[in-house]
């Protein structure tokens, strides 16, 4: 039995929407580098891009002012075909199950990046920890 | 964020030239549409070629230009979605929304 490759990846950046696209674009060097993946590379890439991004801003507009930490934390992390992505942020938090999906015949300018992200990856939590809160999605890669 | 502008006939064309429509930048967009409108611009194409990364955001700034052209019965359409980016608008039915075309030429002979 072969021992299963592991990446895992940390980077603490700025809490700035200028970082959206590093994290983002790291992101699809991540899934086109994946070792024994068999699905779509580019489409793989470009939707573990899209949720960073949306995970970074939501993290971002959470963290009011007063507390808002000088950087934020990004983690992914792959063993075998599960990927975790955790986006730490330093605000109030919000409840996840609240959040409805969008009402696709309203057209509101706001509202579908935790839909996007639901309807990318597997599954999606948001919990409070001795780090302050986290997105933890998780993806079964084919 | 870089945006050309070009006028065709009545009808202006703006280019993003961004790979990337994010939060970082859709604020930009948004604002730049408004202000042409506010100008008095009514029919607009946007032409998306450039751009093969979009959030919600980005789909929001430029859902945001459709309302506004509406609102002064003006006339908003999208062209030269790279397929990525054209399945974000699946995704979120927006293609339901917005008229699209293949081309900038195409949008300003059929729209």
């Amino acid at each position: 039995m072969s021992a299963q490759s592991v990446i895992q990846l940390e980077i603490v950046v700025p809490n700035e929407t200028r970082y959206l696209s590093l994290i983002g674009n790291l992101a699809e060097v991540v899934a086109k580098t994946l070792e024994n993946y068999t699905g779509d590379r580019e489409a793989l890439a470009y939707h573990l891009n899209l949720v960073l991004t949306e995970a970074m801003a939501n993290a971002i507009e959470h963290s009011p002012p007063s507390n808002n930490g000088p950087m934020m934390r990004v983690c992914i992390y792959i063993e075998g075909k599960d990927l975790h992505i955790l986006v730490y942020d330093q605000g109030r938090g919000f409840d996840l199950e609240s959040i409805p999906a969008p009402d696709f015949e309203a057209l509101n300018e706001r509202g579908r990046g935790i839909f996007l992200i639901r309807s990318l990856m597997d599954d999606v939590s948001y919990r409070k920890t001795e780090c302050g809160n986290v997105l933890e999605m998780h993806k079964k890669l084919g | 964020m870089q945006i050309l502008t070009d006028q065709h006939e009545g009808k202006t064309v703006l280019r993003l030239k961004e790979e990337r429509l994010d939060a970082h930048n859709s604020g930009d967009l948004r604002d730049a549409i408004l202000k042409l409108l506010e100008a008095g611009t009514s029919h607009l194409v946007i032409d998306l070629t450039d751009v093969r990364f979009i959030d919600s955001s980005g789909l929001g700034a430029l859902l945001s230009g459709y309302k506004n052209a509406s609102l002064r019965s003006g006339t908003f359409v999208l062209a030269g979605l790279q397929p990525r980016v054209q399945s974000m608008f699946e995704l979120t039915r927006l293609h339901r929304v917005f008229d699209i075309y293949p081309n900038v030429e195409d949008a300003l002979s059929k729209a």
